[in-house]
């Protein structure tokens, strides 16, 4: 397993949230694998992601580990934390254009990890990144590497990004909302680009592992492997993605796929009532309880655990065939089973 | 930067006039620059020559703006005064910017206790009036223009610090930023290549106001005999050498310098709004 996050828990100083960031989130990313990551904004995705690089809210307090590669990521020390940022793992972001200095030419942006991290000269960077601009299919690299961000569309830019993000040759990608906020066009380039590099890394025998990080399930399950599903900072369910498509098993799974039209059947979407849960509400038991439409009155008092089901252990190691949810109702039914 | 990104966003319209204070008030200032290198070829007398026959001679062929107690030509002397009332505050503001900016920066990036700490010294600093501080410095380490603009460097060090922190604060947030750190980018590489670079449009047009300031103070403490001395020419000092002629009925003297420190100052404050209101647009 390339990613292997154990219980992490993340919680803000007191004072400052009635209840953790993220709550006892356990998820695994093997090599050559693409994981989806879905929930709503402030579910914890992006935190999740940041986590892996350490980037964690100012004052927060951590418990539980976040191995990549081997090593834990919360107990690395300085040097070797900026390598593991440098190297083994790259992040790309929702809004590209934000992400780049606005006053520094694309081939700055490039050339800069490539001379910096991989030693290069500065020749050979402006080449490689040359070569890699066309490799991310721009046209005109060239021209590209002199021009400055505003010049450029966004999805030219993230596509800029997505190459200074291959450029150190990571093991892992964190694709945070990569497509969001492209048009419906770029966003399907941009995907078959990753799909494409993925690829590409498989055949050379050294898999890129990918946490694709997105608020659009149906896309999460058509373009992933195996998807999590977050609420109020915890895991609520993940299955392989095509079987958490057909058969979601938390209430919230489903009624966020009931969010989203189809073409298939005319049934008008249904979104889920209420809102989501911010920071400063705390929970007793199960936090999508005021929103459920089976909620018992027992679900009050459930401390949420992640139920294994379809023959996997629950854990999310590896590419196995079932998955888990952490509903009461599923726990019930599995006991009875047993 | 700003001037390029708006000349590629309105290339037909070109770029909208600037007000007529702003033109003459720089027209002036380019002048004065122009006449401090150039003080050689203009100035009709050597500063330094004594010619005490004319003594204290009012406007004259010989003599366009008089002459003081020594029969010193004046516009020659404040054709010289202008180099160092000039290239005084030049100094003083450069090593006002290198601690502000670095102090400045290093409390926005770092935050925490730093920044307590930081933020702490500058508030001392500012309940501290500046000129008693450098009138202290000076007590201690002597007279003289270097310990002036040391002295008063320190004691703009604050103000900038404090203007850099907030700048800092803004741009440190900016997810550019971020994206470096994730790069897995050193704190002191981005500060140093990408933050201070990406503020120093913001900071540029600060410190051109903060020019005229420092420009006044150091003429105030020549005046007061801190800074420059005799035989140095300088504005601040001429005053002062030009006040006891006034009893006698002779105002040029004194008029003379203190009206081309006022001037310059004047110009620089114009100018100066104008040019951080361009710099600092855009972000």
């Amino acid at each position: 397993m390339l990613l292997d996050i154990e219980d992490l828990t993340i919680e803000l100083p007191p004072g400052a949230a009635a209840r953790p960031m993220l709550a006892e989130v356990s998820l695994g990313v093997g090599r050559g694998e693409v994981v989806g990551l879905v929930g709503e904004s402030g579910s914890g995705k992006s935190t999740t992601a940041r986590a892996v690089l350490r980037m964690l809210p100012e004052g927060a307090r951590t418990s539980g580990s976040v191995w990549v590669d081997g090593e834990d990521v919360l107990a690395m020390d300085p040097a070797r934390l900026r390598r593991h940022r440098s190297r083994t793992v790259s992040m790309i972001f929702q809004d590209p254009r934000s992400a780049m200095n606005p006053v520094r030419r694309i081939g700055d942006f490039l050339t800069d990890p490539l001379t910096r991290v991989l030693g290069l000269s500065r020749r050979d960077a402006v080449a490689k990144a040359t070569e890699l601009l066309a490799s991310v299919g721009l046209s005109d690299p060239e021209r590209r590497m002199r021009q400055r961000p505003h010049e450029l569309s966004g999805g030219m830019l993230q596509r800029v990004v997505i190459a200074a993000a291959l450029s150190t040759e990571p093991d892992l990608l964190l694709a945070d909302e990569a497509t969001s906020a492209l048009d419906a066009t770029t966003q399907a380039e941009v995907l078959a680009l990753l799909r494409g590099v993925q690829e590409e890394r498989r055949r050379a025998g050294s898999g890129l592992g990918t946490l694709f990080i997105t608020h659009d399930l149906p896309l999460a399950a058509a373009y992933c492997d195996r998807v999590y599903v977050m609420y109020a900072g915890r895991v609520v369910e993940q299955q392989p993605a095509r079987r958490l498509f057909a058969d979601p098993k938390h209430p919230y799974t489903r009624g966020l796929l009931e969010c989203s039209p189809s073409l298939e059947d005319d049934r008008e979407p249904r979104p889920i009532p209420g809102r989501p849960p911010s920071l400063s509400d705390a929970f007793t038991g199960c936090p999508f309880l005021p929103r459920c439409a089976r909620a018992e009155a027992e679900c009050e008092s459930w401390a949420p655990v992640a139920v294994p089901f379809g023959g996997g252990d629950g854990d999310g190691d590896g590419p196995e065939e079932g998955g888990s949810a952490a509903c009461r109702r599923l726990e019930l039914v599995s006991r009875s089973s047993a | 930067m700003t001037t390029v990104t708006a000349g590629a966003l309105a290339p037909v319209r070109g770029r909208a006039r600037r007000p007529v204070p702003v033109m003459i008030a720089g027209g002036f200032l380019a002048l004065v620059v122009v006449a401090a290198v150039c003080a050689p070829l203009i100035a009709p007398h050597a500063p330094d020559a004594v010619d005490l026959s004319a003594s204290l001679a009012g406007t004259t062929s010989q003599h366009p703006l008089g002459t003081d107690a020594s029969g010193q030509d004046l516009l020659s002397r404040v054709l010289y005064g202008a180099r160092s009332s000039l290239l005084a505050p030049l100094a003083l503001l450069a090593l006002a910017a290198l601690l502000g900016v670095t102090m400045g920066t290093v409390a926005a990036w770092r935050g925490g206790w730093v920044d307590t700490l930081l933020s702490r010294v500058t508030d001392v600093m500012y309940a501290f009036p500046g000129l008693l501080f450098v009138v202290l410095v000076i007590a201690v380490f002597g007279d003289g223009l270097t310990t002036s603009i040391i002295a008063l460097g320190l004691a703009y060090a604050p103000t900038i610090a404090r203007y850099t922190r907030s700048l800092a604060l803004a741009e440190r947030s900016k997810p550019y930023i971020d994206a470096y750190r994730v790069q897995g980018m050193s704190g002191t590489r981005i500060c140093v290549r990408h933050l201070v670079p990406n503020l120093a449009g913001a900071i540029v047009g600060y410190l051109v106001v903060l020019f005229g300031e420092g420009l006044m103070s150091l003429a105030t403490l020549s005046y007061l005999g801190f800074g420059a001395g005799s035989p140095s020419i300088d504005w601040g000092l001429m005053v002062q050498e030009g006040q006891d002629a006034v009893v006698q009925g002779a105002l040029l003297p004194a008029l003379v310098p203190g009206t081309a420190i006022a001037a310059v100052v004047v110009a620089f404050n114009i100018v100066g709004v104008r040019v951080s209101d361009r710099l600092g647009k855009g972000r």
